[in-house]
């Protein structure tokens, strides 16, 4: 009846996941009592778990990012304490668990803080940014974000009830095969990835027809902000490469469940073939977190230096270039297969290639600061910090690309430090800089400056001392993955590394603090104009937040930086464009097929996993009768009246021609030069 | 906001790659309105389809490196029944016909021509789900089934993922048989219709690739 699952799935006798997920779920009961206590749950229900609106989409990915990042570190810390104090010494993990908690910690980070953080900014600023109404198949954008969760939810699941994965996040086989990782762990990690990579494929489908087929009037393709260049770039990307993804993991599946033998070392299998596969989803997959980031630096270095992007073209052109060669390099990750000299050189002179155009785009960024009249925001410090790091990333990746070198240090330390270099570094700071870019247009308050400022020192000051020590260790030759070790000099550095990512959780804290102080202040951070950095793209023409239909007319665009035309020509008129003809607005109905859905999916994965075979068919005729009933829908659009259209556009007229007089007179409150 | 007046641009007077058409107040595209929502829907279904072809690729990658690895097995030579093969795929290319036959009598509103196109359709994949089935039990039966080699695994697997991908084109078959039933043509189910005959045309498409690679290079290695 119940498939495996048994009661001994529940690890009574490991304290510290027990403890972990007790205190997890009283924090979800109660935050579920508090909120039905409010009698909020009517209106999360109506105008978010069921909303189909790309911002409220996006902000939602965003929130499922930060609590997994929580999450995610908390298996880090735990980590370097065990590496700090596992010298000649058992450390407090024992290895069963700490093998687990590096495969969660990866896997987590990749698939369920990066992946919905970069997901969430491109869903709520890209269709801004292009001025329009919203994503092309709303519906389906919030089936993605559900199902994105389902996965997120499965792998805590399996903090509680049976065990996570030993085999690292990639899951190598053999070692990952039915006859080594004969637990659910695996199952775990498979199902919830699966599960979650249907939503990404899904969310890529919708994101790049919206970029190739919807825009305002006159967005031509050479005149998109650079932000929706990378969403386009990494989108194709995702919808070339987690096809990939699912199929190696399908055919892991299959060895496992039904005994194939795709990559078993018996009966013909060929393991290999897997670091193939899952390198070639692999290493697109870091330009798919990476480009948007980039897309968030050129959007922010532009703003706060007051220029237009220097070399929009040839960083139109480096984005592409990028993204094609990106399919290019993936037996950079195993030059030590042995697929010979021949293989490894092209594939090592491909990998030095692609740091070609990051270079273009790096040069692009300095040269935008340059002669600009540069201030030094918070979103601007993450920038500017990204592009030192970013540079010490890539320049130890180039190192890694040259076979011989990677021979010596393939594995090590060195390797984990560089690519924790280029990840922080390049998408964790991008992912900051754009959430306290666009979070007042989110909620229509900035976030406090100072707590800003402490996170941002903090973070990077923290992240130095926790990994340059790693480049260190790897030289020394150290490898990856050690629970305990004998070396006594590799010790001083595993305790610098210790410090560095205590540093890194006040970063932690001080972001937590951030937005606490934040909504307490949020009346002294109002952004009334709905333009609060002097921004040049059409997200900050509308209020913030933006009303459903996010626009009141549809803008017409007659050039780059549309936004920064208009403005420049409301203040030299010292009028605003006379008042448009307003129409009534059909926006797409709100539907619980999402989260519904993934309800299903959620009873699937579980079932699966534990072979609980009548569960499945039951998951799976509920998810296809959610479809059904969710096109037997007669209503899927509904009117926004003409004049909720006008007050709202009025408001925001209102608002601009005030801060517009004010300015005129010399007196502007807001002029933060 | 800026409390200075700039001018555009002025702050990069080379304005670096940024073309000609810089702040210029052209109107050109700009009477263009949002393409129609028949052009969104196929072409989102498009990129859906080629990322379904891109995970089929990897099968095929997988059966391509696996194909000789067969552990002492039988090989596609011994094991293949082409006249099989070739009834299966005059089935599904028939039913690909008939499918754009239905799809115009969708567009045409003509209930007739819609209903007996997909009857036919219906018809034609369930009898090469049929055959496929027949032919993988076979197999399983004389002890040549997936868990036998390496190179049998591939095989049921990528001729398996596209019976698969047939299974759930009857299920939507007949759930649009439903919907235009209860709902008559409506723009949004034709869409869907429209959608519906794009994946039925990949599935054909894929069958080409399946036949030639699989079986007929199988049987001739």
């Amino acid at each position: 009846m119940m498939g495996k699952l048994t009661w001994s799935a529940i690890p009574f006798d490991q304290p510290i996941p027990l403890v972990a997920g007790a205190i997890v779920m009283v924090v979800i009961l109660a935050v579920l009592v508090w909120i039905v206590l409010k009698g909020y749950l009517p209106y999360l229900w109506r105008e978010w778990i069921t909303s189909v609106d790309h911002k409220r989409i996006g902000v939602m990915y965003c929130v499922l990012a930060l609590v997994m990042l929580i999450r995610g570190f908390t298996d880090a810390i735990m980590m370097r304490s065990q590496q700090a104090l596992a010298y000649k010494s058992q450390g407090y993990l024992p290895p069963d668990h700490f093998n687990q908690i590096f495969s969660a910690h990866g896997t987590l980070m990749i698939f369920f803080v990066a992946m919905p953080f970069v997901i969430g900014l491109m869903n709520f600023a890209m269709p801004l940014q292009l001025g329009i109404r919203d994503v092309a198949f709303p519906t389906l954008n919030s089936v993605s974000l559900w199902l994105t969760a389902t996965g997120a939810l499965l792998i805590n699941i399996s903090l509680v009830v049976g065990e996570f994965s030993k085999t690292g996040w990639l899951a190598y086989p053999p070692l990952s095969e039915i006859t080594y990782s004969p637990g659910v762990g695996v199952d775990y990690y498979l199902w919830s990835l699966q599960i979650s990579g249907i939503g990404t494929l899904l969310s890529g489908v919708n994101l790049t027809t919206t970029v190739l087929k919807l825009h305002a009037p006159g967005m031509t393709y050479l005149r998109m902000p650079i932000f929706c260049w990378t969403t386009l770039a990494s989108n194709l990307l995702i919808v070339a490469a987690f096809p990939i993804l699912t199929a190696t993991y399908a055919m892991l599946l299959l060895d496992r469940y039904l005994g194939f033998h795709f990559f078993t070392n018996t009966g013909g299998g060929n393991m290999m073939m897997f670091m193939n596969l899952i390198w070639a989803w692999g290493h697109p997959e870091v330009y798919i977190l990476v480009l948007p980031a980039f897309g968030i630096y050129s959007e922010v270095v532009s703003t706060f230096s007051r220029k237009p992007l220097f070399g929009y073209r040839s960083m139109v052109l480096a984005t592409m270039a990028i993204c094609v060669i990106s399919f290019m390099v993936w037996l950079h990750h195993f030059f030590t297969m042995g697929a010979g000299g021949d293989v490894n050189a092209v594939f090592g002179i491909a990998s030095t290639i692609i740091a070609v155009p990051t270079g273009v785009k790096i040069f692009n960024w300095l040269f935008t600061m340059y002669g600009g009249r540069v201030s030094f925001s918070v979103p601007m410090m993450w920038s500017v910090a990204f592009m030192i790091t970013f540079v010490v990333g890539g320049v130890t990746g180039v190192l890694l690309a040259v076979p011989p070198a990677d021979f010596i240090v393939h594995n090590s330390l060195f390797l984990v430090a560089h690519f924790h270099n280029v990840i922080i570094g390049g998408v964790l700071f991008g992912v900051f800089a754009g959430y306290i870019y666009w979070f007042p247009k989110a909620f229509g308050f900035r976030l406090d400056e100072r707590w800003g400022r402490i996170a941002f020192w903090l973070w990077v000051v923290g992240f130095y001392v926790a990994w340059m020590p790693g480049y260190v260790l790897g030289l020394e030759g150290m490898t990856r993955r050690l629970q305990h070790y004998v070396v006594p000099e590799w010790r001083p550095w595993l305790i610098l590394a210790e410090f560095g990512t205590l540093m890194i959780l006040g970063g932690i804290v001080a972001q937590i603090v951030q937005i606490f102080v934040s909504i307490r202040d949020r009346e002294a951070l109002r952004d009334v104009t709905g333009d609060p950095w002097n921004g040049r793209s059409l997200e900050w023409s509308t209020a913030s937040p933006p009303p459903p239909f996010n626009f009141g007319v549809l803008p017409n665009i007659t050039g780059e930086e549309p936004y920064w035309g208009i403005k420049q020509r409301a203040i030299e008129s010292g009028q605003l464009r006379p008042e448009p003809e307003y129409e009534a607005i059909e926006l797409p109905r709100n539907s619980p097929t999402g989260f519904i859905c993934a309800f299903f999916a959620t009873f699937a994965g579980f079932a699966l996993i534990w072979h609980i075979w009548w569960l499945v068919i039951l998951a799976c005729f509920g998810a296809f009768c959610t479809f059904v009933v969710f096109a037997w829908r007669d209503r899927t659009e509904y009117l926004v009246p003409v004049e909720e259209v006008a007050r709202l556009d009025r408001a925001n007229r209102a608002a601009r021609a005030a801060w517009l007089a004010a300015n005129a007179t010399g007196s502007s409150p807001q002029a933060a030069e | 906001m800026s409390g200075a007046v700039e001018r555009v641009g002025a702050a990069d007077p080379y304005r670096i790659g940024h073309g000609t058409g810089y702040q210029e107040h052209t109107v050109e595209h700009a009477e263009r309105g949002l393409a129609a929502k028949r052009i969104i829907v196929g072409f989102g279904f498009w990129i859906f389809l080629l990322s379904d072809i891109v995970m089929f690729s990897a099968f095929f990658a997988a059966f391509a490196v696996l194909a000789n690895r067969t552990a002492g097995g039988p090989t596609g030579r011994q094991l293949f029944d082409l006249t099989n093969v070739a009834i299966e795929t005059a089935c599904l290319l028939f039913s690909s016909f008939t499918c754009g036959i239905a799809s115009i009598g969708a567009r045409a509103h003509n209930p007739r021509m819609y209903y007996g196109g997909m009857a036919v359709t219906f018809v034609f994949g369930a009898i090469f789900l049929f055959l496929e089935m027949h032919e993988f039990a076979g197999l399983v039966a004389q002890g040549a089934g997936p868990e036998r080699s390496a190179f049998l695994s591939a095989f049921f697997t990528v001729v398996g993922c596209h019976g698969l991908h047939v299974s759930l084109g009857l299920l939507w078959l007949l759930t649009m048989v439903a919907q235009v039933f209860a709902k008559g043509f409506r723009p949004d189910i034709l869409r869907r219709v429209l959608c519906f005959s794009l994946f039925w045309h990949a599935l054909d498409i894929i069958w080409v690739a399946l036949f030639t690679i699989v079986y007929l290079m199988g049987a001739g290695a």
